[in-house]
């Protein structure tokens, strides 16, 4: 099934969302969804490269064991701007804001979200918060790590940590906003027939990280402020000399970074659960496990934070009991794992773009996910700590899962957005790019945290051995560089020069592959009211005589 | 579904909205789900005062007592009576009565100036006292409550009172917040919007201000009245 379903070219231009108004305060005032999903994706791939920019100096440091590209401020800032970038600016709006806005109505069978000036409003906060962290970083920088743990950042650190802490405290509005309308949206919208168990599990996917995003923003964002007032005041609530505990800080931090985790990761798990039933002609398998699971990932994830404080001086007990959680915690995700490998079994599976980034996101989110485990295991956490192991970790669930689904997203959902097809031979080819750069860049920073290599440094000339491993993750990182270059060239040139895409290309199931591509401003010509489960590939697939009712 | 012929009927329905119902209840759930945000906002400050407190029980009570819990008493008893206020006002707006909608909106209005005027001077008064937090800070030779000859710590007491003033003052900001939706809700039914079949804003603009009291009513006891004994 190649995307070649092409219609012939119509001679009057249909009215889309696209072409209905033009002009540049049409798109900067718009309230439309679709609209402001492509808002939110020129902006976070802009945000993507910079942070892949901080990345690409981050790499070319440590080529060498010297430090010798830069200086070990210049390096902190760099780390740290990347992380800010990446995490705030790009993953956690990436899925829900781009594809989540353009899919959470359409494929409950909604005209728009429930509140659209409030969408809109998210937008320009999410811009508000970039530009502050544009400026911050342009006239000076930050180097307190993501993290910006306490007493660094209120006492010592002397760049610009608090006018970062705006910007994240501003996108963190942005993030509140967004999963506020999800969860109305998805409440109170549905189209006649769109029963709870009928919802695509990509809403289901969508539900549980608004949940998080709504429980677990509002408390980074008091952090940020705690944070704030004891760097200006030096009011002790942070300060042991004064009284204060800075084990506090990195309790309120990880409550909402550790969920927050799972805001990247849903989505993402979300567009996975569309792509392979589509590609394996399959009704996915254990629906309703799949939906609960998404649930049980947004509760249980706001149980395990302190898992990254293991070495921090916690008690062996929370230790232990935060240690059980974590392991727990990972059951919801395994079950969505085995529940895609079944629905793979015996399906008629095509290998196009988007599924070769599923089947990506399957095998390294499931050794990230792994990793995780071992992390979650007092003993090697104590010898992995802060090495390259953790980093690998994370970039192997952040980029090799929730970046990989990301992409796989927006090739699935290409002809729907653009009205075009992208070229697919490209396409696998980036794919496949994009996989094999990936773990050449991050399998060996596995191997260089097991052997010790600590997180966070930009010399390691006590410790030459290291360079081997650190020569192949560079290398790897430039394969990688290209297969995120060139889906932004060819998808741009699709715009273009591309076929017309029908409105179901893939033939797949759900609602918004049911209305023209693009979509008219109003998603569906009528109302659609719904009489089928989520996922019904046989029924697509039966040949028509099978679904003709015999008359009489 | 009729959409046109209801559209009519009802100006104030958003294009994307089936019915007026529909809109109704999504703008509370919405309403709801922010003020579950807001649960968890405070929550983090409640959460650093829940350990300091247990942490530093005497110098927290000693630094409670010498605020006027008088003060904070009339400040509830204010803000309990704007609850009232509220209520009365969405009952007028659903079964329009414009000019007690008017007066209830307004009555609420000055309750909630009242409150910030009274806790602005409590905060003059701490001013005064030097127990604002920072270089100017002092608090020596305070006794801790119910134990003689124990003098309260004064950088504990300053964890106290800069909590004090974060809890208290994020609240205040809450309520001038509120007297903005007021103001606006007041412009809406000065200009005759509401209708028995169109008042949401005035639903959704009281639960917010009556969340803002509840909050109100968790700070009072949390931060006036630690270990007071007459
Ligand atoms: C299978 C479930 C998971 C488990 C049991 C797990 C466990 C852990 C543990 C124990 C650590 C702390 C390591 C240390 O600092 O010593 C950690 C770090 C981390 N994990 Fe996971 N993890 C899981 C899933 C995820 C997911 C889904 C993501 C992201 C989408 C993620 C992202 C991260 C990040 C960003 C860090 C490092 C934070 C930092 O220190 O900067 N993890 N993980
Ligand atoms: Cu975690």
């Amino acid at each position: 099934m190649s995307a070649t379903n092409v219609v012939p070219q119509q001679q009057f231009e249909r009215e889309t969302y696209l072409n209905k108004v033009y002009g540049m305060w049409s798109w900067l005032l718009t309230t439309d969804h679709k609209r402001i999903a492509l808002l939110y994706l020129i902006s976070i791939t802009f945000f993507f490269f910079i942070g892949g920019f901080f990345a690409l100096l981050i790499r070319l440091e440590l080529l060498t064991p010297a430090g010798d590209l830069v200086q070990a401020d210049t390096y902190n800032k760099l780390f740290t701007q990347h992380g800010m970038v990446m995490v705030f600016f790009f993953l956690i709006p990436s899925i829900p804001a781009v594809l989540g806005n353009f899919l959470v109505p359409m494929m409950i069978g909604a005209k728009d979200l429930a509140f659209p000036r409030i969408n809109l409003l998210s937008w320009y906060l999410y811009i508000i918060g970039g530009v502050i962290m544009l400026h911050c970083m342009m006239t000076g920088g930050v180097d307190t790590g993501w993290t910006f743990y306490v007493p660094f950042s209120t006492n010592y650190t002397n760049t610009k940590f608090v006018e970062a802490g705006i910007a994240i405290f501003i996108a963190g509005f942005s993030s509140i906003l967004t999963g506020l309308n999800f969860v109305v949206t998805i409440h109170r919208m549905r189209a006649p027939g769109m029963t709870w168990s009928r919802l695509p599990l990509f809403i289901w996917a969508h539900y549980a990280t608004s949940i998080i995003q709504l429980l677990g923003t509002p408390v980074i964002a008091i952090t940020i402020v705690l944070v704030a007032c004891e760097r200006a005041l030096h009011l002790g609530i942070f300060d042991p000399r004064l009284g204060g505990d800075p084990l506090l800080f990195q309790h309120l931090f990880w409550f909402y970074s550790h969920p927050a985790v799972y805001i990247m990761i849903l989505p993402s798990m979300g567009v996975v659960t569309e792509i392979i039933p589509c590609f394996s002609r399959k009704r996915i398998f254990g629906y309703s496990f799949v939906a609960f699971s998404s649930i049980a990932i947004a509760v249980f994830g706001f149980l395990v934070w302190a898992h990254h404080m293991f070495v921090a001086g916690m008690s062996v007990y929370a230790g232990l009991v935060f240690s059980f959680l974590s392991y727990a915690v990972a059951v919801p995700s395994a079950i969505k794992v085995f529940n895609w490998t079944a629905t793979l079994y015996k399906g008629s599976i095509h290998y196009d773009a988007p599924m070769l980034y599923a089947f990506g996101f399957l095998g390294l989110f499931t050794i990230g996910g792994l990793t995780g485990l071992f992390l979650a295991a007092l003993g090697i956490n104590v010898h992995v700590t802060d090495t390259y192991f953790v980093v690998a970790h994370f970039h192997y669930i952040m980029v090799g899962g929730a970046v990989m689904g990301y992409l796989g997203g927006i090739h699935f959902w290409w002809p729907k957005i653009s009205g075009k097809l992208y070229p697919e031979g490209w396409a696998r080819l980036a794919a496949l790019i994009v996989f094999l750069g990936f773990n050449l860049t991050f399998f060996p920073q596995f191997v260089l945290g097991y052997m010790g290599m600590p997180r966070r440094y930009w010399d390691y000339s006590h410790m030459p051995e290291f360079q081997v491993l650190n020569v192949l993750s560079t290398a790897g990182a430039t394969v990688l560089g290209v297969g995120y270059l060139l889906p932004m060239i060819y998808l741009l040139w699709s715009m273009r020069y591309g076929k017309p895409a029908s409105d179901n290309p893939w033939n797949a199931a759900g609602l918004e592959w049911k209305t023209s591509s693009p979509p008219p401003t109003d998603n569906f010509k009528e109302e659609p009211v719904v009489t089928w489960e989520a996922y019904n590939y046989e029924e697509l697939d039966a040949p028509p005589q099978a679904l003709e009712v015999p008359v009489g | 579904m009729g959409l046109h012929h209801e559209e009519e009927q009802h100006p104030e329905l958003l294009h994307h909205f089936a019915e007026p119902e529909q809109q109704r209840n999504a703008a509370s759930l919405g309403m709801w789900v922010f003020l579950g945000t807001e649960i968890m906002f405070f929550g983090g400050m409640f959460c650093a005062y829940l350990l300091y407190r247990h942490w530093y029980f005497g110098d927290f009570g000693a630094a409670s007592k010498s605020i006027d819990a008088t003060l904070g008493a009339a400040n509830t008893a204010v803000l309990i009576c704007s609850s009232l206020t509220v209520v009365l006002a969405v009952w007028a707006a659903q079964t329009a009565r414009r000019a007690l909608l008017l007066a209830m909106l307004c009555v609420t209005m000055l309750f909630g100036l009242a409150f910030l005027g009274i806790k602005g001077y409590e905060y003059y008064q701490k001013f005064e006292e030097h127990h604002v937090p920072g270089p100017s800070f002092s608090f020596e030779n305070v006794p801790v409550p119910g134990h003689p000859g124990e003098y309260a710590n004064p950088r504990h007491a300053q964890i106290y009172f800069s909590l004090y003033f974060l809890m208290t003052g994020i609240h205040a900001l809450h309520m001038i917040v509120g007297l903005g939706i007021f103001s606006w809700l007041l412009l809406m039914a000065w200009g005759g919007r509401f209708t028995p079949a169109y008042h949401t804003p005035v639903e959704i603009g009281g639960l917010y201000w009556h969340f803002v009291d509840i909050i109100w009513i968790f700070l009072f006891p949390l931060l006036y009245l630690i270990d007071r004994h007459p």
